[in-house]
């Protein structure tokens, strides 16, 4: 009777392992790397310059988001604040206070405090503000609940599939516009988000983009 | 083989130990493996910059510039205009100055449209000091701001509306100058607002219209 099997067969099925083995440890740090927070950035909080408390000024002060963040219905960028915007409360207000040590340093030299960047997309995204602000997404959908977080939490992935989740449903987050920067909005008793939403894009005539040249150019 | 798969156990248990797992949260810088042209060599606004001796990527305009707002003459398939933004020439609507006084009317035009842009604008960036009614009384006097100007007391409504705009573009005593975070426009819209704020405070309830008087409160 021939063998089924040559000599060399042994030496095959011993690749063949090898090979099962590895490729599933390259998938399993793949997963692992693409869900980590260092590649996501969900979680990243950077330690600032000055101990900025969102919680502190839009949370309990209820101070809006505009009052800083002037850039966001005009620009692209929502823009940090410049120093002057701090001063205008701090002159008085702990005007002595350590924490608020760097901040009147800024003021008195001229120049800027270098906050670390929290939030970003790749260069090749371009995303602009002031578009999505004025037809209603509001802040909380992208930047999660600033108004409780004592220090700044990347809260969202801002992955091209998270947008695109929202580009093909924009119903599931448009809120009023004059209501995007408010932290504890709900659609109105009768309808559901998706109800208002859905009377929301039909009034404002929206279509979110999924080409694209809509964020990349 | 045993050997192997503790070994492969021991090296996963160590790597995410060490970099943690969904949902941490801490300060190292994200790390990209690959960079994927994901940071190209460019300026993003208000970043840093090696090149400026600031440090800054974004230049201050030398001082005494004046935006150039569009050419002097607009000519529009025959009806020729002035552009009033030229060179912000025009001292009424940029500096709330008509000659060396104050104009007393607002430039521009009055309408609903303004006074709701005056109230949003006015809770944003007023309300904090002068509270939302205008007297005095916004949350920052709870943590020390003092001398705030009840805005809407009589003596407040014997100034202009130049006299106002310029209050809020250029500071008084201890408030700062406003003209950084709200535009010419907004400005003036506040000003609208501040005295339909004045006249609210004398109102009365026959002030109101009578199908929403039931919804009077005491």
């Amino acid at each position: 009777m021939p063998l089924v099997f040559t000599k060399t067969a042994d030496i095959v099925l011993g690749r063949i392992v090898v090979g099962c083995v590895l490729s599933a440890g390259l998938i399993v740090s793949g997963l692992y790397y693409y869900g980590h927070p260092l590649y996501t950035r969900v979680g990243y909080a950077p330690i600032q310059p000055v101990r900025f408390s969102h919680e502190q000024h839009a949370g309990r002060l209820g101070m809006s988001c505009l009052y800083c963040h002037t850039g966001v219905e005009q620009s692209s960028t929502a823009k940090i604040p410049p120093t002057q915007t701090c001063m205008n409360c701090h002159q008085a207000i702990k005007a002595t206070s350590v924490q608020l040590e760097t901040v009147r340093a800024s003021w008195t030299s001229g120049a800027a405090i270098p906050w670390e960047r929290v939030h970003r997309t790749p260069d090749y995204v371009y995303f602009n503000h002031a578009v999505h602000v004025r037809r209603g997404i509001g802040c909380v959908s992208c930047h999660g609940k600033v108004n409780e977080m004592p220090v700044v939490v990347h809260d969202k992935p801002l992955s091209m599939g998270w947008c695109l989740d929202c580009h093909r449903h924009p119903e599931e987050y448009l809120r009023p516009p004059d209501e995007a920067t408010n932290f504890h909005w709900q659609p109105p008793e009768a309808r559901t988000q998706i109800e208002e939403g859905r009377i929301l894009q039909a009034k404002s005539r929206i279509k979110a983009t999924e080409s694209c040249t809509g964020c990349h150019r | 083989m045993r050997w192997v798969f503790l070994g492969i156990a021991l090296l996963t248990s160590i790597v995410v130990s060490i970099l943690g797992t969904r949902g941490t949260v801490n300060g190292r810088r994200p790390l990209m493996l690959f960079p994927d042209m994901n940071a190209q060599p460019r300026y993003d606004p208000q970043g840093p910059s090696a090149f400026f001796a600031d440090g800054r990527v974004m230049r201050t305009p030398p001082s005494g510039t004046v935006p150039f707002g569009g050419s002097d003459y607009e000519c529009d398939a025959g009806s020729p205009r002035q552009n009033p933004d030229f060179l912000q020439a025009d001292d009424a609507y940029y500096r709330g100055k008509q000659g060396a006084s104050w104009v007393s009317k607002n430039p521009v035009k009055l309408d609903i449209e303004l006074l709701r842009r005056g109230r949003e604008r006015y809770d944003i960036h007023c309300a904090v000091c002068h509270g939302a009614t205008g007297t005095g009384a916004g949350v920052m006097t709870k943590f020390g701001m003092v001398g705030v100007a009840s805005i809407t007391d009589d003596l407040h409504k014997l100034m202009s509306d130049g006299e106002y705009f310029n209050v809020i573009t250029n500071g008084k005593g201890r408030m700062m100058p406003y003209a950084p975070q709200v535009s010419v426009r907004d400005r003036w819209a506040i000003v609208a607002y501040i005295r339909a704020l004045m006249r609210s405070q004398s109102g009365r309830p026959s002030d109101i219209p009578e199908a929403l008087r039931g919804e009077l409160k005491r």
